[in-house]
């Protein structure tokens, strides 16, 4: 497989920035699928099936990451070098670190009450603030290039991607 | 079409001919095989006119096997010999069966130190595992299918509850080939339902599958556009089906005859059987009446007479109808959705007959569920379309499923906690890998323990598998690098293969979890069951090895043709030579050599295969017609 191919942008012939188009994105994901899924290689030799299997891999994994912001942002960071989350990158100011903590008090709160509404409640307030870290990423990566400031938000970003699938795992212990 | 079709088996039949393909739907309590005829998927039925087949089979004393409704028949008769129910012991331990009490059968572990292991149960043909009772029953559907459609079978699709874990799927996998079947595709209860409905209905939007079987129970959640079938999210519960509702009812009964016969003995299990078979039927006849009578006599000439109302029995079972419902939160949650956004949800399995299941269902969702297609068939005919565009039937462009892993898969870490490798509701096919080191000065070995489940202690999860990954160059402490990739295939069946890589020395182990049989148990077995003398399977096995050299040949071939430009002149050249040298030894009479040089064009044509793939998901992207290469 050729590298330029493996490259998730150039598989769904998206240009390489934060702002994609998910219609786009989607429509293509199909396209691609419906030309390389194994089932279109049930009866084929097997060099054909392992190639089936390779790309329709590949492009399910190419899908998860551009479709969720969090992934996307650090792979664009990928791209350009930049490990988000590599032990050296713990840069992360005070006070976001400050409502960090505020968070998950909130959501051992919610536990010990075993109080499901807060948890949910906490979870759209979570989700609404990581909308504002998306929008600022936006300007980051594709207008202003300025990837130093984008890997703090994206370090942002995966904190809270974090804590959320930590409430939703509680919600679903208790559910 | 031909009156007669002559064919070698296996032989891949000409183009326009119509390949024998069948969707079969093994079911906790009755199973179905269907087809696509005439454009339409139907229900082939049996010599009597039943299209259900009791999921029962007997070993009889004069040494045969009885499978659907004769052996249900004699099922209170000769209980330890008459497996009803056998789904819910695919891929599963003795450990596992939690309720043994009540089961009337003699379960052995196939092995003393093995208690964790493959569950057999005693019976007058011997010890049978599920696999191979299970067996039987796609036996008789294959050979209804082959008398009904006049011919050998080219493959079948068969139906597993979404929520099956790797050991239950891979049972129902190894069942299959026991009964001689080529499997097209294992594929999801609610997603063969969703192809059904779907596709008869021309249905747009999120559509959720509520799938209550007999043993059973699944919710998925699709989004459905165009002929593109993509499940967002799965749930369900592998040991709750239409079963638990009659055991309710049994119990519920058997405290009734408590209440008036002060020392009741203890029940024969002939009792049991008839007790939970009047208990069944009291279920069915409930969902059109407000009373049901149970009466019987049982072996010791007490007199079972008692009356049950529709609202009695909404009281004793409302919490298993309860305990769907978590599931179902839980599959909306996964596909963040809320209720405006389902479009319709559509009721599969016998068990949603009931008024009160449908009436939850309809409370939850505020809509009236879809009951439009038979709830018993619909699983069978979305599989038997899926069985005719695999088969290459319908060159059908339109119809793709892309279904998910229900289940998280991860490894042991330390501590005996779990991390997660692949989460659930992945988009199957998927592969990932994750990296660990060594914990000591010197270390040459690694334990991997490969779990599946959603919780954090391993003790909390499934055991797939366990390795030893060996030959770890010995180094300091954290240094080593070793690679763990798992890899889920279209059928949802996992493997595992690990190496360590950053002394370049590669230590590599491959497994597939093994808890239904092994390669050669498979094998042992399918060879008994050919009664053919050893020249005959020698030279069926030469022909099948022709046919496979033929199809090979033509088809890189015509590849060569069309797209032989995409790699150099001394790349195809190469493969001309691989070609040839199969065409030489094809004419020769050694079947094992001809395999290998059937093995050797495969690997000679892979990067051949992958540029075409990548050509053809390129022109699939520039709307450009695809190329030649779906054959």
């Amino acid at each position: 497989m050729s590298n330029a191919q493996n490259d998730y942008f150039h598989l769904f012939t998206l240009p390489e920035q934060f702002d994609i188009d998910t219609k786009l994105l989607e429509a293509n994901f199909r396209k691609i699928q419906s030309a390389s899924h194994p089932d279109r290689f049930v009866s084929a030799a097997a060099s054909d099936k392992l190639a089936s299997m390779q790309l329709a891999t590949l492009s399910n994994e190419a899908y998860s990451t551009l479709k969720n912001a969090a992934r996307r942002a650090k792979y664009l960071l990928e791209k350009h070098g930049i490990d988000a989350v590599a032990d050296t990158n713990t840069a992360l100011p005070m006070d976001f670190l400050m409502q960090q903590m505020e968070w998950r008090e909130q959501l051992e709160d919610a536990k010990a009450a075993k109080d499901i509404p807060a948890m949910d409640k906490l979870l759209s307030q979570l989700r609404s603030e990581a909308k504002v870290l998306e929008r600022e990423l936006t300007g980051l990566f594709d207008n202003k290039k300025d990837y130093a400031t984008a890997t703090e938000v994206t370090r942002k970003l995966i904190f809270i991607d974090k804590v959320c699938s930590d409430i939703q795992q509680a919600i679903e212990y208790l559910d | 079409m031909a009156l007669l079709q002559i064919s070698e088996p296996g032989m891949s039949a000409a183009p326009h001919q119509h390949k024998l393909a069948v969707g079969i739907d093994l079911g906790t309590t009755n199973s179905l095989v269907a087809t696509v005829r005439s454009a339409m998927s139907t229900v082939l039925q049996d010599d009597h006119g039943h299209a259900l087949l009791p999921s029962v089979v007997r070993y009889a004393p004069d040494g045969s096997v009885i499978v659907g409704h004769e052996a249900q028949a004699q099922q209170s008769a000769d209980p330890t010999n008459t497996i009803i129910s056998v789904k819910r012991f695919m891929g599963r331990s003795i450990n596992d069966i939690t309720d043994r009490a009540h089961i009337p059968y003699k379960f052995v572990s196939t092995n003393e130190d093995q208690a964790a292991k493959v569950l057999q149960i005693e019976t007058r043909a011997g010890r049978k595992s599920p696999v191979e009772i299970s067996a039987e029953i796609l036996k008789s559907l294959k050979s209804r299918a082959e008398k009904s459609l006049g011919g050998e079978l080219v493959g079948a699709v068969i139906t597993v509850p979404a929520y099956f874990d790797d050991a239950q799927r891979q049972a129902t996998k190894d069942a299959a080939r026991l009964a001689g079947l080529n499997v097209l595709r294992l594929l999801n209860e609610p997603t063969a339902a969703a192809v059904a409905y779907g596709l008869d209905n021309a249905a747009e939007g999120n559509f959720v599958i509520y799938d209550l079987g007999g043993g059973t129970f699944d919710v998925s959640i699709l989004h459905l556009s165009k002929g593109v079938f993509e499940v967002l999210a799965t749930n369900g519960d592998s040991a709750l089906g239409g079963d638990d509702f009659d055991h309710r009812i049994y119990c519920w009964v058997l405290d009734k005859v408590r209440e008036v016969t002060a020392n009741l003995a203890p029940l024969t299990e002939g009792d049991t059987r008839l007790l939970l078979t009047k208990a069944r039927q009291a279920k069915e006849w409930l969902t059109e009446n407000f009373e049901a009578q149970v009466l019987c006599r049982l072996s010791n000439g007490i007199l079972v007479d008692v009356t049950l109302s529709a609202d009695q029995f909404v009281e004793i079972t409302q919490h298993l109808v309860t305990k769907t419902m978590s599931p179902t939160r839980k599959a909306m949650r996964d596909a963040n959705l809320t209720i405006e956004d389902i479009t319709g949800v559509v009721m599969v399995g016998g068990a949603t007959r009931m008024p009160h299941v449908r009436h939850a269902v309809e409370e939850y969702f505020q809509q009236e569920p879809l009951t439009n297609l038979d709830p018993d068939k619909v699983v069978a005919l979305g599989a038997a379309i899926q069985a005719n565009v695999l088969a290459g039937n319908k060159n059908d462009e339109d119809l793709l499923l892309l279904d998910v892993t229900p289940l998280s898969l991860g490894l042991e870490t330390m501590g005996g906690l779990v991390e997660k490798v692949i989460h659930r509701n992945s988009t199957l096919p998927i592969a990932r890998a994750q990296e660990f080191t060594t914990y000591k000065d010197g270390q040459t070995a690694m334990s991997i323990h490969v779990v599946q489940g959603e919780r954090e202690l391993v003790s909390d999860c499934r055991s797939l598998a366990q390795f030893v990954l060996r030959g770890i160059p010995p180094m300091a402490a954290g240094a080593a690098r070793i690679r763990v990739t798992f890899t889920v295939d279209a059928d949802g069946l996992l493997s595992v293969s690990a190496r360590e890589q950053s002394t370049g020395v590669e230590a590599r182990i491959e497994v597939k979890p093994s808890y239904g049989l092994t390669e050669d148990e498979i094998t042992t077995m399918l060879k008994a069951s050919f009664s053919s003398a050893e020249e005959d399977k020698k030279s069926r096995m030469l022909a099948e090895a022709r046919v496979s050299a033929g199809a090979i040949i033509s088809s890189v071939t015509a590849a060569l043709a069309a797209d032989g430009s995409l790699i150099s002149e001394a790349e195809q050249n190469a493969i001309r030579t691989e070609v040839e040298r199969l065409q030489t030894i094809a004419a020769a009479d050694d079947a094992t050599a001809i395999n290998q040089a059937v093995d050797a064009l495969n690997h000679a044509t892979e990067a051949f295969a992958a540029a075409r793939m990548n050509a053809s998901v390129s022109h699939a992207l520039s709307g450009k017609a695809i190329n030649s290469l779906e054959m």
